[in-house]
């Protein structure tokens, strides 16, 4: 579904390269962990995923079941399935969390040649979704992601993804800031979206998610690259022995 | 300044009030209103025109304000009823600045007497004859308003209301422009009389250029909330000063939005004279083009105690576009526990565009909270790219920011049904453009 091809990633406005040949391929209905030291640049890879502004892509290719990612705008890659949960939300004061879900899922719904979703019949699906996330009427009122706590902030991010049901879900460190409880909803609410057959990006930094949601591939990413893949097993030697002896393998 | 050059300046100036004033021949009449229209020209005289230099008009070129001739200004076909239409109202319509009483309702509702300006002004014995020109000259120190002094000097037609009661629906006047040389001159004068309660709204461009003045008297625990659509048409101009003296317990609440319109400056005079009383002063403005220039110069002055003041002023401009903010809060000696707050914002789209601000408080009470601030600032690219993320177009997204950042104004406006409609209007014009 997600190919990624010999990725390489600078900042505009510096000369620093971030990403130095990421290939990747995430199939339909998998789950692809990346894991990594702080400053590898897994967020860099989900900004570009994304289309966020202020990186130069100067080296390779990425495709959404076919589609030429990279050159499309960041609503247009929005409509064609790429989501990403941002590993720091936005706040946005003066804009209503529902009014913000509504115009994103009519927007999208327009891109697609779908008629708008109806005022009720969106009521009735947020209403549905934000109560297995265990979001309260009250945080779909206030404005996004103001005064949000942590964890609130994160499970906000779930319920957008479960709203806007993308083909490809792109999770930035979603586990950072939650407790017990809510990583195990979060955790359902990927594993319900998996099990229709989504692809699922997961960036973490810790092992604890993923012994919620069961990886099928495990990448290493260090300095801008991926430096080993493997099964579930992989994340556990992480916790275990940290990324030293990883990193001393590959070096 | 050199003692020469402001002899110099003082000259220009006399000259080209004198230059105006030889075109304008006082309105006929006699007693008081004569006496106040021949006090109010002397005024003119006196305070001279505006002129560049001037300390308040620093920012806003004054001279198609001031010329004889205004400027011709397109008609404009907006393709939508004006706003406030299908609302229970008494409707009041003026064309180029003149009522237009077949177009209009009868002036007749229960709670207010109302009056066409040149009505009043030919009677002898009025209620108006202690409000009109008072309340503006009273508004002229310590900073000169000539362009209000001219329009009660000149203006023939306005309205003046005296609230008497609680009205079950607003006063909607509608102001259509209909010649693109109009000249037009409105003087209102509004009485609230104690305990008493009114909605006035107003609402289009009035003229290819109009000169509107608003003396507004709060009684005692009365009420007035007064909201205000400028017209649309890209070429008005328009200059506006309102006056308003609150009595204790008293509320005033102005609201105005400015979207297009070439020239548009809002003097806003507002003095807190009895204890406890509120002035909520708010308005949005959407400017776009290099042509755009609007303007909203506010002074309010607590006179009196444990009274509240509000200033929320918020613009967006784009494309070369200019706002301008000149807003004052001065606390006389003994004006002890006011709480006055002043804030103006701009949201530049754009390099091009431009916002001045010169926020001001002087305090001369010790017993006060008093804060003002102002900012400048372009989209939050950040928020602007979750929205996009999430499959919101740039220009949709973009639109959500704008009136989210207008929000907190728009909040000010009483009641919320009004408010709503302004915010469709508002969100139905951006969603056009950008398109
Ligand atoms: N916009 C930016 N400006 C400056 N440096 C950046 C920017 N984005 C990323 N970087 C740098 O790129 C590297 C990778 O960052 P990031 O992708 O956030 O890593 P990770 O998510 O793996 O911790 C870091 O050295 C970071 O400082
Ligand atoms: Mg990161």
């Amino acid at each position: 579904m997600l190919n990624i091809k010999n990725l390489h990633v600078k900042l505009e406005e510096e000369d620093k390269q971030i990403l130095k040949g990421v290939d990747l391929e995430v199939e339909a209905g998998k789950v692809h962990a990346i894991m990594g030291p702080n400053g590898s640049g897994k967020s860099t890879l989900s900004y570009v995923l994304s289309g966020r502004e202020g990186y130069e892509v100067t080296d390779g290719t990425v495709h959404l079941e076919g589609e030429d990612v990279l050159a499309l705008e960041p609503e247009e890659r929005a409509a064609l399935g790429i989501f990403l949960a941002f590993q720091y939300p936005v706040e946005i004061p003066g804009v209503g969390n529902m009014t913000f879900l509504r115009t994103a899922l009519n927007a999208q719904r327009k891109a697609k040649g779908e008629d708008e979703m109806s005022a009720a019949d969106f009521l009735k699906l947020i209403r549905a979704r934000a109560k297995d996330l265990k979001i309260d009427a009250d945080m779909l009122k206030r404005p996004v992601n103001v005064g949000f706590s942590g964890g609130e902030k994160k499970r906000n991010e779930i319920l957008q993804m479960a709203v806007l049901e993308p083909k490809m879900c792109i999770l930035d460190e979603t586990d950072s800031g939650l407790d017990v409880d809510a990583m195990k909803l979060v955790a359902d609410g990927v594993n319900a979206l998996r099990q229709e057959g989504r692809g699922f990006l997961v960036i973490t930094h810790y092992q604890r998610l993923l012994d919620h949601i069961v990886p099928d591939v495990v990448h290493i990413m260090v300095d801008g690259q991926i430096v080993k893949s493997g099964g579930p097993e992989l994340a556990q030697e992480v916790e275990k022995n940290g990324y030293a002896d990883i990193m001393a393998e590959v070096a | 300044m050199p003692a020469i050059a402001r002899e110099k300046l003082a000259q220009l100036k006399r000259d080209t009030t004198e230059a105006r004033l030889a075109e304008m021949t006082l309105p006929d009449g006699a007693g008081w209103a004569a006496e106040a229209r021949a006090a109010a020209r002397a005024r003119v005289r006196d305070l001279g025109l505006p002129h560049p230099r001037d300390e308040y008009w620093k920012f806003t070129r004054p001279d198609t304000l001031v010329q004889p001739e205004a400027p011709r200004a397109a008609l404009f076909e907006a393709g939508e009823p004006h706003l406030f239409h299908d609302r229970d109202r008494l409707h009041l319509v003026f064309r180029d600045g003149v009522l237009d009483e077949s177009a209009s309702d009868a002036q007749a509702l229960e709670g207010i007497e109302i009056e066409r300006l040149g009505s009043a002004l030919a009677t002898d014995i009025h209620w108006t004859r202690d409000l009109y020109g008072v309340l503006e000259e009273a508004g002229q120190s310590p900073v000169p308003r000539p362009l209000a002094a001219l329009n009660t000097a000149y203006a023939t037609d306005g309205l003046v209301i005296r609230v008497t009661g609680t009205p079950a629906k607003p006063v909607c006047l509608t102001y259509l422009h209909a010649d693109e040389f109009s000249d037009g001159m409105l003087h209102h004068v509004i009485r609230v009389e104690p305990d008493a309660e009114m909605t006035l709204l107003e609402t289009g461009p009035g003229a290819a250029r109009i000169n509107q003045v608003m003396e507004v008297d709060v009684a005692d625990r009365g009420r007035l909330h007064h909201v205000r659509a400028q017209g649309r048409d890209h070429e008005r101009r328009a200059v506006t000063g309102t006056f308003a003296r609150l009595g204790s317990e008293s509320t005033f609440k102005s609201f105005t939005m400015t979207v297009n319109g070439v020239m548009t400056r809002n003097e806003c005079v507002v003095t807190l004279t009895g204890d406890d009383a509120v002035a909520h002063l708010a308005g949005v403005c959407v400017g776009d083009g290099t042509d755009f220039h609007q303007d909203d110069t506010v002074f309010v002055t607590h006179d009196a105690a444990n009274c509240e003041s509000r200033q929320v002023f918020k613009k967006v401009l784009r494309n070369g576009a200019t706002g301008v903010f000149q807003g004052k809060i001065l606390v006389k000696d003994g004006a002890q526990k006011t709480d006055g707050y002043q804030i103006s914002q701009s949201l530049l789209l754009d390099d091009d565009s431009q916002f001045q601000a010169k926020p001001e408080l002087e305090i001369y009470a010790d017993d006060v909270a008093c804060s003002h601030g102002s900012t400048s600032g372009a989209i939050d690219e950040t928020a602007l790219f979750y929205l996009r993320s999430r499959g919101v177009p740039e220009a949709e997204a973009t639109d959500l920011l704008v009136l989210a950042f207008l929000a907190e104004a728009l909040q000010e406006i009483e009641d919320d049904d009004i408010a709503e409609e302004m915010v469709n209007r508002l969100s139905g014009w951006l969603e056009r453009r950008a398109a």
